[in-house]
């Protein structure tokens, strides 16, 4: 009996979201006894790198090491968790909310003849049933869930669990596994990614622009104070409807949902589909200069004011205690 | 060519959340229900490939009688017909075990709906139908072109996009920009009282998941004010109080 958990990686390194997981998975063993963490990267990365993923809190870190997995075909993926799964005969699978771990996590509820839960907030509560609180409403209610099958997959949100990171080196066993070429049946082509950049869902930190920014020549401002904070930044519908901002930016209800420690928005005015997406927010800083903006209700700290003067000044300030 | 899309019966984005029945039931109380807005990309896209293709298209939804206006207004965008399961969509196993068995009997070549519900958010019912039929499934799919059987494709990843190609038949969720929204016209919204909609019994399915009850978040406390020429004091407060910094 064991908890598998599947771990993303990009550039050479695990996303931290599929660390959160693993400490997750750790977490779940230590509520529920379930024994032991079981981490499964798949495509080409270093042993020293899985290695780390001990930190979080896995034992072993199984590693199919087939290259035909670096691109995230989420048939293959899928097939190759469910034969890993199987073969060590996990009874849980915990992965981390992304657009692959979805989209695997989906196919995998009907491989693995397992009770799927997604947006996993909070470790369950297992006194009596298995209870899973999961945010619904995009954020803006939570489900407790029953989960009535043996197996189970647990797709968690952001910050469900600290970040575990005083474990052992994990030991990394390669594992040989045949997927059958069925499984590539979509290919990928080619991809478009931004480079070296902070990734606005897996971000600790978020600086958000709206449409008070009067223009995409004036986002230089949002993107120092964005590097400052060694943070991603975002932007409302609006501003990416008009296109100053490219549509994998838009943070909302219809876009990306956010959950950092911090959230700053600057010149977003805070319509309802807006601050679905930033609810699961620990901090939200709002500045704007029109003190009625619904924003300042949902808001811990606030500045009303231009801008185009708090934003330089602010940067400036978060240099200072560096 | 045969397009099925799947929609859900969904609160307008602006609806405010509450619960009845000790925290059991949403609560429908001056709550306007609409086509999800994922679904509407998906079924707005369906439409375009209908008139460029020359197919036809089925809408599907899960759920009691109360979503047939849901149903009516996909109708009136341009759907030739629909199809109800009359069935409480308990969880998206359920769900997709009952799109999964309607797709089976027709054999569409396209199956969209949205990337997720806007109620549970779940985004899974897609790669579950494309597990049940053993087809691939795509998702966040944000631009989707048809050409001969291979689909051209972009989902969207995190920071970017990924270009991808596959043959029909296959199941995709979409999201914006796919296509832009469509409002039905007074002729669509017409001929949509007469277009047939059929309403199917379910097919058995054990309940995975359940919802027992129902939470809203913790009210926030009020926002504390920083002078505009005080940055510094904020920097302070998150550092030192909030502990965020």
């Amino acid at each position: 009996m064991s908890i598998l958990v599947y771990i993303e990686h990009a550039d050479g390194s695990v996303k931290k979201t599929s660390l959160e997981a693993v400490s997750y998975g750790k977490a779940l063993s230590e509520r529920t006894s379930a024994g032991e963490v079981i981490a499964l990267a798949l495509g080409t990365i270093s042993d020293e790198e899985l290695a780390r993923v001990g930190s979080a809190g896995a034992s072993k870190v199984l590693h199919v090491a087939d290259e035909k997995l670096n691109a995230g075909v989420i048939q293959a993926h899928a097939d190759a968790v469910g034969q890993v799964y199987k073969q060590i005969g996990a009874e849980t699978l915990v992965l981390a909310k992304s657009s692959l771990g979805d989209a695997v996590a989906a196919r995998l509820a009907v491989k693995l003849d397992a009770g799927l839960v997604s947006n996993v907030a909070e470790l369950p509560e297992t006194a009596d049933g298995y209870k899973v609180k999961r945010s619904i409403y995009t954020g803006k209610a939570f489900a407790e869930t029953t989960v009535s099958k043996n197996h189970k997959i647990l797709a968690i949100k952001k910050n469900a669990v600290d970040l575990k990171t005083d474990g052992a080196d994990a030991s990394v066993e390669k594992v040989d596994i045949s997927i059958d070429a069925s499984n590539f049946a979509a290919k990928i082509t080619s991809t478009d990614k931004a480079e070296g950049e902070i990734l606005l869902p897996e971000a600790d930190i978020v600086v958000s622009g709206g449409r008070g920014m009067k223009g995409p020549e004036n986002w230089g401002m949002i993107e120092n104070l964005a590097k400052e904070l060694g943070a991603a930044t975002g932007c409302s519908k609006p501003v990416s409807d008009i296109g100053w901002r490219p549509h994998h930016e838009h943070v909302g209800q219809t876009g990306v949902k956010v959950a950092p420690t911090l959230y700053v928005a600057v010149g977003i005015s805070g319509a309802i589909q807006h601050l679905a997406g930033v609810n699961s927010s620990k901090c939200i800083v709002v500045i704007n200069k029109d003190p009625e903006a619904p924003f300042f209700k949902a808001a811990d700290y606030g500045i009303v004011g231009d801008a185009f003067e708090v934003l330089p000044k602010l940067t400036e300030a978060v240099k200072a205690i560096k | 060519m045969k397009i099925l899309v799947c929609i859900t019966h969904v609160p307008d984005t602006t609806s405010k959340i509450q619960f009845t029945d000790n925290n059991t039931k949403f609560d429908k109380n001056g709550v306007q229900f609409i086509i999800g807005p994922y679904d509407d990309y998906a079924l707005a896209r369906a439409v375009e490939l209908k008139e460029s293709l020359g197919a036809s298209l089925t809408v599907l939804n899960v759920g009691e009688a109360e979503t047939e206006p849901t149903l009516r207004k996909a109708l009136a965008i341009g759907a030739d017909d629909a199809i109800r399961i009359n069935a409480f969509p308990t969880d998206a196993l359920f769900v997709a075990k009952q799109i999964a068995s309607i797709a089976k009997e027709n054999n569409y070549d396209l199956i969209l709906m949205g990337r997720e519900s806007i109620d549970f958010n779940g985004g899974m019912v897609h790669g579950m139908v494309g597990e049940l039929l053993g087809m691939p499934s795509i998702s966040p799919v944000m631009k989707l072109d048809i050409e001969g059987d291979t689909v051209k494709m972009a989902r969207e990843i995190e920071g970017g996009k990924e270009f991808l190609e596959a043959k029909l038949p296959l199941i995709a969720g979409c999201q914006e920009p796919i296509a832009e929204w469509k409002i039905p016209n007074m002729r669509g919204i017409m001929s949509a009282r007469t277009k047939p909609l059929n309403v199917v019994d379910p097919v058995d399915s054990e309940i995975a998941t359940d919802v027992t009850t129902f939470q809203l978040p913790p009210a926030k406390g009020s926002v504390t004010l920083v002078d505009k020429d005080n940055v510094e004091e904020l920097v302070k407060l998150l550092k030192n109080e909030a502990k965020v910094l």
